[in-house]
């Protein structure tokens, strides 16, 4: 007897009436400079550029944009701060500043999760829960290690005075995807391990970083101590470049990575990557189905797929792999694409017109090469910069689908019988970022989890993040640790 | 002692074997120096040598000069070996690396010989070979430690366990130091294969006799083939390879010539290679062994799981 396949109606059952949130409490200036020695002022160059909201095409703001001599006066001021006031002021007092900063944010959480979802496109529901709850915790969390630097790296010289010492002056360059957590992943271990800062917020989205550049005026830091200049490829070419710059951070593309490794080698610079990913997330036959299914779809059209531990690449186990994708499908034509400060909404807009083009030549780039294409049957708005959520299958290791960082809601689906096969496959790739493991078996956990090449492994479980857990990359995916312990690393020198 | 004495006076009157160089009745045999690669030890397959001299400017050795081939030969080895590394027991490598100190004990005699032949006056040969036993057994004693000492379990908000821990590397290509000669290689040697890494290491062009006797110590010492390789040759044909290939995960080196240190970290962008510098003068002293060179080589791994059903 033929089994009747099962078809759910999705449209006309699920409707949800909007709950936009309100974005009239936002203040943003028509036009911003840049934010060195604590002072908003006019750049040099006399350039400026526009920042806009994805989900309307509609310009927010202008910003100014730092070039080779504006980038020079903020180095300055975070050189003259370094010396004269951050690193010679007694740890717990540096600590306390940081408190600050993160205290203020938790009082601005609403505007910020607001604005955040205004010029990055995210969902509301994620900037509100996720990014901005984050960005307080790290500098909360950091703050405490300023005067406790000791207990983190032990010596056996531990009777040497001030064996522990700061880097100096670190240029720091964050991405667009999480746009103020970024940037609380870079300052807070900096500051509290007694260096200075300048701060590139990425060009698209310049916004949040201003408004924390307000914060941490207001929160009476030293001036120089943190500088927020902001700019795109030229203006991080000349913070990576300029001589005054003891550490470099970094977070973004592993072709970009590569770039910076190559331009201050043989400057004695020091430098931390956090690069491109392209996780596996295996599924074993006896996971918890329904959970897994979860699990993939938070995994990777959590924040449009625009995260680079997304778990882009799905194994599913034989038994269930007709199971499990038909599961997949019926969960994402119920995911809510649209307004991004609505809070139904799963999906938001693509964060640039550059990004969507790119993740559209790399879906064209599968159709090309033979895999079979799956998108729900949703509508989308008619301006701003959309994607549909997206499945392929019939792919091999060797499409670029599976090979490339997408960056974007596409999941490509392969099947496996073996752990050894899906361990395999899941290492066979130049990224090392992160991975998934969803099975009932302990064991089988702690055997994937071990054998897979990346820094950090979920099992039953996928992107979560917190202050005192270790994000970072093995292989092309980058080098240093950030969060935990192990992020203070990268901003200390040991006698 | 009296035959160390004996050794002292009668140094340059043997080759670097300890064999008596002139006899009335036999001719000595000279050892061929050949490079160390998955545990065989094998000729350059470039046929290329170069000629070693002593002191006095006598040749004492035609010396392999590897090539690039033999590189990745070597390169091949390591990575076949990592993995079986990597998962014996922490105690298990704690052992093998014990097991090197005793056997390069128990072969003083041969390495002091070489030593001396490649130049070093016997009290620094001595107290050279004193620190690399000794090296090699601190090294040991921190196989099973570096991981508790460096891991953590992290207080993450909710219902999850989160821990951290270390865990290697890979495949690591090493530039030995120009200067301590056998110690100076034992020093950058052990924090790698300590932490789990195989390794592919260039010997020092005026140091090829100690470093290849050296393998046999290792070959002599139940070392997993693979697990340390090492070739002779020159540093300048050979740098761009060490820091280029695309299937080595970090690059040593412990010199102090900043255009040297630009073309590595320059072609380690090729594949976000780790370069890690060892500049240190000497190899001497306590600063030069730490569990920090291990660290140096090590990738931490965090995971996640959820608490409660």
């Amino acid at each position: 007897m033929a089994k009747k396949t099962k078809v759910l109606d999705f449209h006309s059952k699920w409707n949800y009436a909007p709950a936009p949130e309100s974005a009239d409490h936002v203040e943003v200036n028509k036009s911003y400079g840049l934010f060195i020695n604590n002072e908003f002022t006019d750049p040099l160059s006399g350039k400026y550029f526009e920042t806009i909201n994805p989900a309307r095409e509609a310009k927010l703001a202008e910003v100014a944009e730092a070039g080779p001599q504006d980038v020079n006066r903020a180095v300055q001021a975070a050189s003259t701060a370094f010396h004269k006031v951050w690193s010679v002021m007694p740890p717990a007092e540096r600590g306390k500043y940081i408190y600050r900063i993160a205290r203020i944010i938790q009082e601005r959480a609403r505007e910020l999760a607001v604005l955040e979802s205004m010029n990055g496109g995210k969902p509301i529901r994620e900037s509100r829960d996720v990014d901005i709850p984050l960005a307080a915790a790290h500098f909360f969390y950091y703050a405490g290690w300023a005067d406790k630097l000791d207990y983190a790296f032990p010596v056996k010289h531990s009777q040497k005075p001030e064996r522990i010492k700061p880097v100096g002056v670190c240029g720091q360059i964050i991405p667009w995807n999480f746009p103020l957590l970024m940037a609380a992943w870079k300052l807070a271990p900096a500051l509290a391990a007694g260096n200075t800062v300048v701060l590139k917020p990425a060009e698209t989205t310049p916004l949040t970083a201003l408004k924390l550049a307000e914060i941490i005026r207001d929160a009476d830091l030293p001036p120089g101590v943190v500088n927020i200049i902001n700019g795109g490829g030229t203006t991080g070419a000349a913070l990576v470049n300029h001589p005054g710059i003891n550490k470099i951070a970094f977070t973004g593309s592993t072709e970009v990575g590569k770039i910076i490794q190559k331009s201050i080698a043989g400057t004695g610079k020091k430098y931390t990557l956090e690069l491109g990913g392209k996780a596996a997330n295996i599924v074993f036959a006896d996971a918890a189905i329904d959970q897994a299914v979860e699990g993939v779809v938070n995994g990777i059209f959590f924040n449009q797929g625009h995260v680079c531990c997304a778990g882009s690449r799905l194994f599913v186990q034989e038994p269930v792999a007709d199971l499990f994708i038909r599961k997949l499908k019926d969960r994402i034509e119920t995911l809510i694409i649209g307004d991004p400060l609505d809070k139904n909404t799963d999906i938001g807009a693509i964060n640039s017109k550059e990004q969507l083009m790119k993740i559209k030549r790399l879906v064209k780039a599968g159709l090309n090469e033979g895999a079979t294409c799956y998108q729900p049957d949703c509508s989308l708005p008619s301006k701003g910069f959309w994607f549909r959520p997206t499945l392929f299958t019939n792919v091999t290791q060797a499409n670029r689908v599976v090979q490339e960082e997408i960056f974007g809601p596409v999941l490509s689906i392969q099947t496996f019988r073996t752990v050894e096969e899906a361990i395999e496959k899941a290492n066979n790739i130049p990224y090392g970022l992160s991975g998934g493991v969803w099975t009932d078996k302990g064991a089988k956990i702690f055997n994937v989890s071990s054998q897979i090449r990346a820094g950090v492994v979920w099992a039953n479980t996928f992107n979560k993040f917190d202050p005192s857990s270790p994000f970072g990359g093995y292989k092309e995916s980058g080098m240093g640790r950030e969060g935990g312990l192990h992020g203070l690393a990268p901003y200390i020198q040991m006698n | 002692m009296d035959s160390e004495l004996k050794i002292k006076k009668e140094a340059d009157q043997k080759n670097h074997n300890g064999a008596e160089q002139k006899s009335a009745t036999r001719q000595d045999i000279k050892k061929t120096y050949k490079l160390y690669i998955n545990g065989k030890f094998t000729r350059t397959e470039s046929g290329r040598y170069y000629k070693l001299e002593n002191t006095a400017g006598k040749v004492v050795a035609n010396i392999c000069r590897s090539s690039r081939k033999d590189f990745r030969e070597a390169v091949v080895a390591a990575r076949k070996a990592q993995p079986g590394w990597a998962k014996k027991s922490a105690f298990n490598r704690s052992q093998i690396l014990y097991r090197i100190a005793e056997t390069l004990e128990s072969r003083r005699v041969q390495l002091m010989n070489v030593l001396m032949t490649e130049g070093a006056d016997k009290k620094k040969v001595e107290t050279e070979l004193n620190l690399s036993v000794d090296r090699l057994v601190y090294y040991a004693g921190w196989c099973d430690k570096y991981q508790q000492v460096f891991s953590s379990v992290n207080p993450v908000e909710g219902s999850y366990f989160n821990f951290s821990f270390p865990e290697p590397t890979g495949v690591i290509s090493v530039i030995s130091p120009d200067q301590s000669g056998l110690l100076g290689l034992i020093s950058v040697m052990s924090p790698c294969i300590a932490g789990g890494n195989t390794c592919i290491l260039l010997a020092d062009r005026n140091h090829p006799l100690s470093a290849i006797d050296f393998a046999e110590v290792l070959n002599a010492s139940d070392v997993p083939v693979g697990v340390v390789n090492i070739l002779t040759g020159f540093k300048n044909e050979l740098l761009s390879h060490f820091a280029s290939h695309m299937d080595v995960n970090a690059v040593i080196y412990p010199g102090a010539d900043n255009s040297e240190i630009k073309q590595i970290q320059e072609l380690a962008s090729l594949n976000i290679k780790r370069v890690i510098l060892w500049n240190r003068l000497s190899w001497l002293n306590d600063e030069s062994q730490s569990p920090y060179f291990i660290m140096d080589l090590q990738e931490i791994k965090t995971t996640w799981h959820p608490v409660g059903i």
